[in-house]
């Protein structure tokens, strides 16, 4: 079983094969299953994926608070119809990032990627990509292997909990993932999925979780957004051969050693950073009157 | 290693909003179910940490409940769980609890009817992962995402050996045992995690094992 990412690229490497196969060997060892039943679970993950971004790109999604929703539609029809700034890949990965996003919210069906609050980054990036590099439906499977045994190594190492390590480890986990196996959807090498993976993790570190009212709403939606844009740029940064200074594993190091210093109110507690701030408060008293704690 | 597949890391499929504070406190309120093996009269959620502090807003409440009612993270019916609860005539309640947990996402359930009680501390560690550290005061670990049986014996010699070897003549494997006592010779108990689930007839023979009380079941 490989420990790190180091290890990780090294047995892609001597094998000759990609991240992503190395997931599907290990998941098949350790769990004694055939390739067909691990390739099958995950097409059903691929499938309520695709399903999510879909509703909510559509949809007039709305959470129970009223918070959020209808955002990710917003951004979609506003790509079709108009010369943006960023472009419609990049704009397109986020508006299928929120999308998800917001039918989380709404307490919708969604696979956790590799939690919920930051559920919308890999399918956002996904499925912006398909349209670009027309994958096979095997190729598409394969990116949420890559992602995974980047985040396999981020949960053994660090932590993918935004209540353990800020939205850092969430969101900042997820944008790694996604960065990691875009490149290799790419046609990258692994040492670049591992290249990707650091840079997007270091743009994110210190991300604090400060969720409004303590809903995965606000801010959770829009830096879903951030982190599908951020995975591309990190992808495209390795792809044109650049490289982190500092190693993929001492990003995710560093990453679990800023969560434990970061004070508890900053750590899904709904009691510090944006969840603080007057307007912050306000939705609270508004969603769960004065009584509520927090 | 805390994570074993990579369908921790991408999964589960639940209903939203937040997989530590929704799909795994619906997982801790699962396992609570399967332990006590029967639909409660009554059951307490004990708030510790950012439980305590968020669960309205996540939807903890709801998924606490929707897994006693022996709902699954993806299981729609999750987020009427509070209704259907007061429909069965279920008394639900929620306590917020001050103290400091080692894990931040800790809750206590209590649940019982007019004939059982049982009491467990479950942790949602991230991403839909959950472990049980406690149960009816017994210290343990259990991961809830293996076929597992818990062994209440006498703390006595051979006892363990029978239950292993016994698994072992049905050729199951162990992935994990842990065994804790409340004193030298007093009551204790086995938390057997395995590759596979094992039948009914398994499990009574097992109860029949000498030093052997109680034999419970956990599906994945």
């Amino acid at each position: 079983m490989f420990r790190n990412v180091e290890e990780l690229v090294a047995i892609a490497e001597k094998e000759g094969i990609q991240i992503s196969e190395v997931m599907i060997r290990q998941e098949m060892k350790i769990h004694d299953r055939s390739r067909e039943e691990v390739i099958a679970q995950m097409e059903r993950n691929l499938d309520v994926m695709e399903k999510a971004v879909h509703r909510g790109i559509h949809e007039e999604v709305k959470s129970l608070s009223g918070l959020t929703g209808g955002d990710g539609k917003k951004l979609y029809e506003y790509i079709q119809s108009n010369d943006t700034l960023a472009g419609p890949l990049m704009l397109d990965a986020v508006a299928k990032a929120m999308a998800t996003n917001e039918v989380n919210a709404a307490m919708g069906t969604i696979c956790a990627t590799p939690t919920a609050g930051s559920a919308g980054v890999a399918p956002g990036v996904l499925f912006a990509l398909k349209d670009k590099l027309n994958p096979t439906r095997e190729q598409m499977v394969r990116f949420l292997f890559t992602s995974g045994a980047f985040g396999f190594v981020v949960a053994n190492n660090a932590s993918i909990s935004g209540a353990a390590g800020g939205c850092q480890a969430e969101v900042g986990s997820a944008t790694g993932m996604a960065a990691a196996a875009a490149v290799e959807m790419a046609g990258g090498t692994p040492q670049q999925s591992a290249e990707a993976m650091a840079i997007a993790l270091k743009n994110m570190l210190g991300l604090v979780c400060d969720p409004v009212a303590g809903l995965v709403e606000v801010p959770c939606v829009k830096r879903n957004a951030a982190g599908a844009s951020g995975a591309i740029v990190s992808a495209d940064l390795a792809l044109a051969g650049i490289k982190s200074r500092i190693p993929c594993d001492e990003v995710i190091d560093a990453m679990y050693r800023i969560g434990q210093s970061m004070p508890s109110a900053l750590r899904e507690t709904a009691e510090g950073g944006l969840a603080a701030t007057p307007t912050g408060r306000k939705y609270q008293e508004k969603i769960f009157g004065k009584s509520a704690k927090v | 290693m805390k994570y074993r597949s990579v369908f921790d890391i991408i999964g589960p499929v639940m209903i939203g909003p937040s997989s530590s504070h929704t799909a795994g406190a619906a997982r801790i309120g699962l396992v609570a179910r399967q332990l006590f093996r029967a639909e409660p009269a009554w059951v307490s959620f004990h708030l510790y940490g950012s439980f305590a502090k968020t669960y309205q807003g996540h939807g903890t409440d709801v998924a606490l409940t929707g897994g006693v009612l022996g709902f699954d993270t993806s299981d729609p019916r999750i987020t009427d769980a509070l209704n259907i609860a007061d429909t069965k005539g279920m008394n639900v309640s929620f306590h917020e609890e001050e103290a400091q947990p080692d894990h931040p996402n800790t809750v206590k359930i209590r649940l019982g009817n007019g004939v059982q009680e049982l009491e467990l501390v479950g942790i949602s560690i991230g991403g839909g992962k959950v472990e049980i550290t406690e149960l009816n005061g017994f210290p343990l670990r259990l991961s809830g995402n293996h076929p597992a049986i818990l062994v209440v014996h006498n703390d006595r010699y051979g006892a363990i050996a029978s239950v292993s070897s016994h698994l072992a003549k049905y050729e199951v494997n162990i992935g994990r045992m842990e065994v804790s006592r409340k004193d030298v010779g007093k009551e204790a108990l086995m938390v057997i995690e395995m590759d596979q689930n094992i039948g009914e007839d398994i499990l009574k023979e097992i109860e029949a094992l000498e030093h052997v009380e109680t034999v419970t079941k956990i599906n994945e």
